[in-house]
């Protein structure tokens, strides 16, 4: 149970504050709700890279990273497709200084043109790094586009292209950031040995001036039901062959989320799942299978992937995956099953209360989703979640006009 | 409302002192030191096994990695489905790992379900049985990743340039090769696993919420004299041999980006320099605002990422610095990190740059024994070198003790580029 309090600046800022006081650290977690899907598809990586320019000084502090670093503290930042979060951690004693310094790049950046122009070839080879100098590290650049035809998910948020990225003008940096960077559009949580009181007057102090941003509707186009099977047969310079399959499922929100997620955990959690057991060790025709949900706070992908054994078809492969997702939509999951995924699905949740950073950013994705209270309330929506409902989802999901699959082929 | 000045920063405090919960030893019947970090809000546990037989005492590759993994795959009572099984539906995490040094077992917990689980870890860890059958899947899937980490530029660099500085013979150095796959066998996995996993050769650490009902069980399962071994088993090292060839190139074809690694041997955390000379490698690589990072990403964009390290190993310890970069500026990059490696030769770091990187450190240590999981890892840095707890008090002195000039002894006496081994993989 992570208790918290809530409260909301004049300016539409979202504070959450969470008292731990078995730490000596303090962190400020501030999510802005812009991820990659709110692209314009013409420029696509711009969330991404956007979030780059955010290190690159603000409208009255040369640099952000300097003065976090002078009091002891250390920052970091993750775009996704939904969103783009910035987090720091500090000694609680020099806690202002964060408020310090992130009320002042919302307030505005600097605008450099020097950092535009660096940071755009870091992400360059960011991109060259992470996604076309990996074995494999296009395959989202490729599942994507053929799992999604209308809505913004079709591109990865490093973008589509790198042209995309070289061709990023201060302009657009400048409208990003008036549209999104604004506190209306954010929620910080502030976590650790803190009292409320403390946390109310410096928010007020450092964000509580920063005018009020845009409302902005998102008004995403929802994807059409897909409803023929998509494939795609690629051959690059990889020593192992290996198959992506792509289901569309329902949204982060959608009750259905919980049933979900537990077939992946039956299908793929640990050495006892399903997919091990029986794919990996039993017939041998894979040497690693994973099945995940994406996570995305719209309708999003449930996956499965695999790296085939040395002999093994793509035709074998793919029989045996279905052999599988057959059986989730005809039999059951044993009381067993379901309890041992239940459990395993609380033990994490206990785990994932260690760290005080990250209950911070659990409660900020949460609010975002709805309500903070969702943090507390996930377990419950997990321990909840029957065999039938589990058969019904499989049975929902695991259809051949549903699914876009890449078969990945060895060259060598 | 209050005027506020953005461009003044709030008022500081340097951290003065740093608390941590220091480990408490006991021992088994048999022995056993088990060390507890008794800390933390969750009722949950943390235990570590931990033997000396890590790559440093096998006789080839993948000896060790295989012992360790294996572990899992059967027990004379258990088959490798059952163990997972029984894993699992407790919702515990049962997770195996080997480093140069040591091979670890941990089990994580809820502490109401310790009580079951930690059979299981007895079973695991006495009574592996090693079958057939699962060691040919395991090989066959570990010789298939072992063959899509080939592809990566990033990870041939790292293999390759422990080689070069410490031979290809050296338990340090020896890399694994695709035949070495073949070379395995059930006979040598029982042997390591009789001579190393043995209650002599077993330490024990312990995070999270402690009781004493912790300490009767791994006496129960672990306690006993039935698991006896060698005292002090034999290991043959050959003498190191770091290459006399400098600059060395993997050429790779289609590579978009170099790999680049460049260092030297050092010595590990025991040596007296060690400390020091971790806050200059923080100044030259060893943060985001290092001079590496400044220079080579946030200035010239050449990479999405530059750092330096001190690797401190139970019997060497050597400095690397590693990137990926563009091949068309590989040339200008391996240029700055020698420049910057210079210019802390030659220059004295600023008084500006001095206290931000001590507080900084501070900060960091600070932030390295939060929690009680940390606290037990920052402790098993100094247990298994011999280290107490005054190895921190005097990192903390050292900290706020060292001067400018200090540094620039450090980086002439140990900076100097004509003693690097220099390492591209991909295109110059």
């Amino acid at each position: 149970m992570i208790k918290f309090d809530k409260f909301q600046l004049s300016n539409g800022l979202r504070v959450i504050v969470h008292q731990d006081t078995s730490t000596p650290i303090a962190c400020i977690n501030i999510l802005y709700d812009v991820g990659a899907r709110d692209e314009n598809p013409e420029q696509t990586g711009f969330a991404h890279l956007f979030e780059h320019l955010m290190f690159g000084g603000s409208i009255n502090i040369d640099s952000y990273d300097e003065p976090l670093q002078l009091v002891g503290g250390e920052n970091n930042a993750f775009t996704t497709n939904d969103i783009t979060n910035y987090y720091l951690t500090l000694p609680v004693e020099n806690l202002e200084t964060g408020f310090w310094l992130e009320s002042d790049r919302m307030l505005s950046l600097a605008f450099s043109d020097k950092s535009l122009e660096v940071q755009r070839s870091v992400v360059i080879e960011e991109f060259k790094q992470r996604y076309l100098n990996q074995p494999y590290g296009d395959v989202w650049l490729l599942l994507r586009p053929m799992a999604y035809k209308v809505h913004s998910y079709k591109w990865d948020t490093i973008g589509k292209e790198i042209s995309h990225i070289e061709n990023a003008k201060m302009e657009d940096v400048k409208n990003f950031f008036k549209k999104y960077y604004c506190p209306n559009n954010a929620i910080m949580v502030v976590a650790g040995n803190v009292k409320v009181e403390d946390v109310k007057k410096m928010a007020e102090k450092w964000f509580g001036p920063i005018p009020k941003g845009p409302d902005n509707k998102r008004n995403l186009p929802k994807e059409p039901v897909q409803t023929e099977e998509r494939t795609l047969t690629v051959e690059r310079n990889v020593p192992v062959d290996a198959i992506y399959k792509a289901y569309h499922m329902c949204a982060r929100r959608d009750k259905a989320y919980y049933a979900t997620d537990l077939i992946s955990d039956v299908l793929s959690q640990g050495n006892s799942s399903r997919l091990h057991k029986s794919l990996i060790k039993d017939k041998k025709l894979f040497g690693d299978i994973h099945a995940y949900v994406m996570g995305d706070f719209d309708e999003g992908l449930f996956v499965i992937s695999g790296k085939l054994a040395d002999g093994v078809t793509m035709e074998e492969a793919d029989a045996a995956i279905k052999i599988e997702i057959d059986k989730m939509q005809t039999e059951l999951v044993t009381t067993d099953e379901l309890t041992k995924v239940k459990n395993k699905m609380e033990a994490s949740h206990v785990f994932s209360e260690v760290e005080v950073l990250n209950k911070a950013t659990n409660l900020a994705v949460s609010e975002l989703l709805g309500s903070a209270d969702l943090i507390n309330e996930e377990v419950g929506k997990y321990l909840n979640v029957t065999a039938e409902e589990i058969k019904q989802q499989a049975i929902k999901i695991f259809k051949k006009e549903n699914c876009s699959t890449l078969y990945y082929k060895s060259k060598q | 409302m209050e005027i506020i000045d953005r461009k003044l920063s709030p008022a500081f405090k340097t951290i003065d002192t740093i608390e941590m919960i220091q480990a408490s030893e006991k021992f088994l019947t048999n022995k056993i030191p088990v060390y507890a970090i008794n800390a933390g809000t969750q009722d949950l546990i943390k235990v570590e096994f931990l033997f000396s037989a890590g790559m440093f005492q096998q006789k080839q590759p993948l000896q060790a990695a295989t012992v360790n993994t294996m572990l899992e795959e059967g027990t004379s009572k258990m088959n490798a489905s059952q163990i997972a099984d029984a894993v699992d539906y407790y919702g515990a995490f049962l997770e195996t790992s080997v480093s140069q040094d040591h091979a670890s077992i941990i089990l994580y917990t809820l502490t109401k379900h310790l009580r079951t689980t930690l059979p299981i870890v007895e079973q695991v860890i006495k009574e592996a049985s090693f079958p057939e059958q699962e060691l040919i899947t395991h090989l066959t899937n570990k010789k298939q990743k072992f063959m899509v980490n080939k592809q990566k530029v990033a990870n041939v660099a790292r293999k390759r340039f422990t080689e070069l500085l410490f031979g290809e013979k050296h338990p340090y150095g020896i890399n694994v090769t695709e035949d070495d796959f073949n070379r395995i066998n059930i006979p040598l996995l029982k042997e390591f696993y009789k001579t190393f996993y043995t209650s002599n050769n077993c330490k024990v650490i312990l995070a999270g919420k402690i009781s004493d009902d912790v300490y009767t069980l791994l006496n129960d399962h672990f306690g006993g004299d039935d698991w006896k071994g060698n005292a002090n088993p034999t290991i043959m090292v050959p003498p190191t041999q770091t290459t006399t060839e400098h600059k060395q190139l993997i050429f790779k074809e289609d590579a978009l980006q170099s790999a680049i690694r460049i260092g030297k041997l050092m010595f590990n955390k025991t040596h007296k320099d060690y400390q020091s000379l971790q806050i200059l490698n923080t100044i030259y690589g060893g943060y985001f605002g290092s001079r590496l990072m400044s220079n080579i990403r946030e200035d010239k964009g050449y990479t999405y990422g530059i750092g330096s390290g001190l690797v401190s190993l139970n019997n060497a310890g050597y400095f690397f610095i590693s990137t990926e970069v563009g091949v068309d500026v590989c040339a200008n990059a391996i240029h700055e990190i020698y420049y910057e490696m210079d210019r802390l030769r030659e220059e004295l770091v600023t008084a500006d740059e001095l206290q931000l990187v001590k507080n900084y450190l501070l900060g960091t240590f600070l932030r390295s024994v939060d929690g009680p999981f940390a606290m037990a890892e920052r402790f098993k840095g100094i247990m298994t070198y011999n280290l107490g707890y005054d190895y921190f008090t005097r990192y903390i002195a050292t900290i706020k003790a060292i001067s400018a000039s200090e540094l620039r002894e450090l980086a002439n006496q140990y900076f100097d580029k004509t003693s690097m081994v220099e390492l591209v993989v991909g295109k110059k």
